[in-house]
């Protein structure tokens, strides 16, 4: 049989695989085998793309041996580091891990530009030359700035690194670049000389680094979600260089579904994505914040416990700080603890909660969380009014009701949990600090908020225990 | 080699697939679906294959070496993030214990 019908057939069959575990993925019920589907697809892909060596061209025919080994060589290295690496991360990790794998997949596509550019024996055409440096462009863009976000987000790089002028700087940037990279397509027809090509990818990569370091780590998911969109489409495009139709289809789905995920986390935050990318979050409103009235009032873990014991109805809102404390096996065993005494008990997850929207639930269900008992904020909001008792635990920003009140505010207009209307609220936090962004946050002076301070998973455990305690006693 | 209209249209209706299949998700699954479709553009690793098989230089081979490694991680790392976090999702009545 003819290699390349099997090949073809190979890649129309992943083609189908992804879309269709894609589509599983999109429903809690069904997500896990989605992904099996969708690795099944890249499994039949990649063996398929062994059989390339029986059409390889006559040029490459003398190197086909060494091109084998380093191919098969570079699958085992590279599958194993990342299978190793994915194995072992920590849930709260996994955001900068993503970050990564996303870089990787855009360097990879900026890498099969940059072969195509350097083959000088080749003859080119003007369109696919032109789709090469724009893939190759968005690609090498993708790869450093991936890498970026993943240094922020892992504390690797901290702080955020500003100068003057920056946005004009970039822009000259980003238009020299794409210059550079239209002349070697359109002027020079894909015969520039070698350091022509390297310098435009060079530049490429520095671009994506200057356009990533200004941006504040709170907003890093989304940059992460955009840069995901940015590696779909620099793949589609090398895809159609190729004449491979799987890598277009799957690159143009991920484009498309990315810059849908990255609008969605952006309208999460009430922003929009060129507001992430151009300003600067948190520069702004730091001086003049009003007096807020009232004062803290902490309260005995254990009371706030017992408290909930004897409440009808508790609404959770978690925040990153209790997954950095490991608290959410703590926190579901006291909420099954309290549940089987008739509370009813419900989580609320805000869209940003966590370090990626989706994070947060990605963290209860490691503890064990049904995901039954978790709600949107919008499904949830309208009945913290009903709830005797609101807990927060490591959150902060999005439970702060100058989101909804103070315009001075940097978080004035982001939508937020209504904890402020249960009857009492506590809160669950380390120290006085302020929150992510910087800002003080009104709900802590309010008079039905207690402070519980402690690290969130000891305050679960003297919870858990003040109840057992009483429980126990009664017998 | 396909032609530009050809690839228009292929272009077009994946596009059109993926915003479709991400727009009616429920936020719980945000973080999931990027992670999949991560998973899913380490399709390029099969291109990257066939750029170094048919590599004629050192410089080629070097770079295509490169882009394999790269695309190998993308799609094996992508693929072990997202089924650990799809594996915890479970409903109430499957709880253990």
């Amino acid at each position: 049989m003819n290699p390349s019908l099997i090949i073809d057939a190979a890649f129309l069959a992943a083609a189908f695989l992804f879309i269709y575990g894609l589509k599983r993925m999109s429903s809690p019920v069904t997500a896990a085998s989605g992904i099996r589907v969708a690795g099944l697809g890249m499994l039949v892909a990649v063996l398929a793309s062994f059989l390339y060596v029986f059409g390889v061209s006559e040029a490459a025919r003398p190197h086909l041996t060494v091109n084998v080994i380093l191919g098969a060589v570079a699958l085992v290295l590279g599958l194993g580091w990342a299978w190793t690496s994915g194995k072992k991360v920590e849930m709260t990790a996994m955001p900068q891990m993503v970050a990564l794998y996303n870089g990787m997949g855009g360097g990879a596509a900026a890498a099969i530009g940059a072969v195509e550019l350097f083959r000088s024996s080749a003859e080119h055409s003007t369109i696919p030359l032109v789709v090469t440096i724009i893939g190759s462009l968005i690609g090498a863009i993708s790869l450093s700035g991936s890498l970026i976000a993943w240094a922020k987000l892992d504390g690797r790089i901290n702080g955020v690194w500003r100068v003057t002028g920056l946005q004009v700087i970039n822009g000259t940037f980003f238009f020299a670049t794409l210059a550079l990279g239209l002349y070697i397509a359109l002027v020079a027809d894909g015969h520039a000389p070698v350091w022509m090509t390297a310098a435009f990818f060079v530049l490429a990569l520095i671009f994506g680094v200057l356009m990533t370091m200004p941006i504040g780590g709170a907003d890093m998911p989304v940059v992460i979600s955009l840069y995901n969109a940015f590696t779909g489409l620099a793949v589609g495009f090398e895809g159609f260089v190729l004449g491979n139709p799987a890598l277009m289809i799957a690159g143009m789905v991920v484009g498309s579904a990315g810059t849908l995920l990255t609008l969605l986390m952006a309208k999460a935050m009430n922003r929009s994505v060129s507001n992430v990318i151009f300003s600067n979050f948190g520069a702004a409103g730091d001086e003049q914040q009003g007096e807020i009235k009232g004062s803290m009032k902490p309260v005995d873990a254990g009371d706030a416990g017992i408290n909930m014991r004897y409440a009808s109805k508790v609404i959770i809102a978690p925040g990153y700080g209790l997954a950095v404390a490991q608290a959410q096996h703590k926190l579901f065993e006291f909420v099954k603890l309290i549940q089987e005494q008739g509370v009813e008990v419900k989580f609320a997850i805000h869209p940003v909660a966590g370090r990626m929207p989706g994070h947060m639930n990605v963290l209860l269900a490691e503890a064990g969380v049904p995901y039954d008992i978790i709600y949107d904020m919008e499904d949830i909001n309208g009945e913290f009014k009903e709830a005797d008792v609101a807990i927060v635990i490591g959150a902060n920003d999005t439970v702060n009701p100058a989101a909804r009140t103070n315009k001075s505010s940097p978080i004035y207009g982001m939508p937020i949990l209504n904890v402020d209307q249960a009857k009492q609220v506590y809160v669950v936090k380390r120290g006085q600090g302020k929150g992510y962004s910087g800002v003080e946050n009104e709900l802590f002076f309010a008079d039905n908020t207690n402070m519980v301070y402690g690290d969130a998973q000891k305050v679960m455990v003297q919870m858990i225990q003040a109840v057992k305690g009483l429980d126990g006693g009664g017998h | 080699m396909l032609t530009g209209f050809i690839a228009l249209y292929i272009f077009m209706l994946a596009a059109f697939t993926g915003y479709e299949i991400i727009g009616r998700v429920p936020s719980i699954l945000h973080t999931p679906l990027m992670s999949g479709s991560n998973f899913v553009h380490g399709i390029v690793v099969v291109g990257a294959l066939f750029a170094l098989l048919n590599a004629t230089s050192v410089v080629e081979q070097v770079i295509g070496f490169l882009g394999v490694l790269l695309g190998a991680g993308n799609a094996a790392g992508g693929y072990v993030v997202t089924e650990r976090m799809l594996e915890m999702f479970k409903p109430s009545d499957k709880k253990k214990g």
